[in-house]
């Protein structure tokens, strides 16, 4: 059995001469949550749909626990997903429509409550899908994906609609499934969410994988800066010839000078700074978050 | 396939779907066959297009089944419906995909969905054929009518006979409504187009094109119901019907089965 809960090589998908996606190639190891970025349109949703068997690739292979994408009866019943957006029936109720995907897949009916109890909608599951909020739909979506108690679970932007509070719950949920050996793979455009939670990344670009590894791994190839501020504003000059003359890159942005530097020169910057007479009130080394070194490997 | 058994027939008997489809079955088989016996005498006929149904004819051993039968094309165009708007909602609700994530065998989900639907098509005419044979009964006297024939061996065939051949036509209409909406993938346009061109558009071209109503599938469909006419075989309405619908069938199934669900 391969280790890698889902893995794809050279997956292409052509819609008439429009690659939706060309020739991916990544995994996602066992048991760890992955997120899957890239801006709209980058093909994330099209590998999703040929992952659970709804699109047929034009190019390509992949394997989802261990079975080839080309017999999805195979992984399915182990896989729960939620694919843009919760989709059911407006004129079921909430329990009632996941009556239908439980009967369907055969699993006991008697898992709906407590799944309706586990995404906050134990008290709401008589009332008709239409008349739920987009927040109560998305938490149906999160529990109709849990029905199968899946060894993969794939969510596509599952915090879409909810409130700060429903977010933080959604992250929780991935931890705990997570922790219990559940393999996530999701997509958001909530990056700093998956930043916190997504110890791999597959990061997609106008249908090509530009990155797939240790999230870890990504923002320490990203190069950290020196926010330093001087007491007093004229003293900007000076602190500016400082860093250039250290080699440094430096910005002045909003009354701070932004030195592309390694956070272990604070230091002697802040040295050289006292004896050339300026004082600091404040240096603070920043490291890039996933947000921005998405916008800046995306050029978006 | 069982599962996709119970999964759609936990959608088909919702209370709103199930209760307003069983009470149209039970006006359209009551107000049919009601006023086959009500207006007996009346010059302008009492049966389908002015056509005039004595005493005489109904207290034959079919005449209990006269307007079970006379209901047949519009409990086919119900069925038309609601096979169109069961399969083409999984489109338009993006429900499709949860189907398929659930059930990866497209094959299944169709045959499954198909079958659930004749169940309740069965029903539906199990209760039509209730409410028309006792509105039978209730008005036979009124209109002169014996029944002594109705309650022999032969009469008892005749029931037998029309609720099969009724059940092969609204069957027939249904999955007419299955594939329009499985080839148009919405509600609204599948019924639409499925119930003018069976109650519009078929009539018409009969009207326009002498001899075209042999070759018309609803008007094949519809003739099933009563037994045979004198344009139409019985045996022609069911195989050349059938034929239409097979042909039909095969096509949107491998529609089914082939296309990317990409919404």
């Amino acid at each position: 059995m391969n280790s890698a809960a889902i893995s794809v090589s050279d997956l292409t998908k052509v819609y008439g001469e429009r690659p939706a996606l060309s020739h991916a190639n990544f995994e996602v190891p066992m048991g760890t949550v992955c997120g899957f970025v890239g801006p709209n349109g980058s093909g994330k949703t099209t590998t999703i749909r040929m992952l659970l068997g709804l699109i047929a690739p034009t190019g390509g292979t992949g394997s989802v626990l261990g079975h080839n994408i080309s017999h999805p009866e195979k992984y399915l019943p182990q896989v729960g997903a939620m694919i843009e957006g919760p989709a059911f029936y407006p004129a079921l109720s909430g329990r009632e429509n996941l009556n239908v995907l439980a009967s369907l897949g055969g699993f006991p009916t008697s898992r709906v409550q407590g799944l309706l109890d586990q995404v906050g909608l134990g008290d709401r599951g008589s009332g008709k899908f239409k008349t739920y909020s987009l927040g109560m739909k998305q938490r149906l979506g999160i529990a109709a994906a849990l029905l199968p108690q899946p060894k993969l679970l794939v969510l596509d932007e599952p915090t879409n609609g909810l409130d700060p509070s429903g977010i933080q719950e959604v992250r929780n949920l991935i931890k705990d499934l997570a922790s219990d050996g559940t393999t996530v793979f999701v997509s958001s455009h909530l990056l700093s969410e998956l930043e916190m939670i997504s110890e791999y990344l597959v990061m997609l670009r106008l249908g090509k994988v530009i990155f797939s590894g240790r999230t870890q791994d990504l923002l320490a190839a990203q190069q950290p800066i020196l926010v330093a501020k001087p007491e007093y504003e004229f003293d900007l000059g000076k602190l500016f010839e400082i860093a250039k003359s250290s080699g440094h890159t430096v910005t002045l942005v909003d009354g701070q000078l932004h030195i592309v530097s390694d956070p272990n020169w604070a230091p002697a910057l802040n040295r050289l700074a006292f004896e050339a007479g300026v004082t600091l009130a404040s240096l603070t080394p920043v490291f890039p978050t996933l947000e921005e070194t998405f916008f800046e490997m995306t050029g978006e | 396939m069982i599962h996709v058994i119970i999964a759609e027939s936990r959608k088909l008997r919702r209370p709103t779907l199930l209760f307003s489809t069983m009470a149209i079955t039970v006006v359209l088989s009551g107000l049919f066959t009601s006023l086959l016996f009500l207006l007996i005498n009346s010059k302008d006929g009492n049966g389908k297009r002015g056509q005039m149904i004595s005493p005489a004819s109904l207290s034959l051993p079919n005449g209990v089944v006269t307007g079970f039968t006379s209901t047949a094309t519009l409990l086919g165009i119900v069925a038309l419906c609601i096979f169109a708007a069961q399969t083409a909602q999984e489109y338009t609700f993006g429900t499709l995909r949860n189907l398929l994530v659930r059930q990866p065998s497209r094959m299944k989900i169709l045959g499954g969905k198909y079958i659930s639907m004749i169940i309740f098509a069965i029903v539906m005419d199990v209760l039509s054929l209730i409410i028309s044979v006792i509105a039978s009964y209730a008005l036979a006297g009124h209109a002169h009518v014996t029944t002594v024939l109705w309650n022999s061996g032969a009469g008892y065939r005749e029931i037998g006979h029309a609720f099969l051949n009724v059940l092969i036509t609204t069957l027939g209409f249904g999955t007419l409504g299955m594939i329009l909406g499985l080839a148009l993938r919405s509600p609204i346009s599948s019924i639409a187009i499925g119930v003018i061109w069976v109650l519009i558009v078929e009539n018409l071209l009969a009207l326009a094109v002498k001899k075209s109503g042999p070759w018309l599938p609803g008007y094949l469909i519809s003739n099933v119901a009563e037994g045979g006419s004198v344009d139409i075989s019985y045996q022609r309405g069911l195989f050349l019907g059938g034929a239409y619908l097979l042909v039909g069938g095969a096509i949107v199934s491998y529609l089914f089965k082939k296309r990317d669900v990409s919404n």
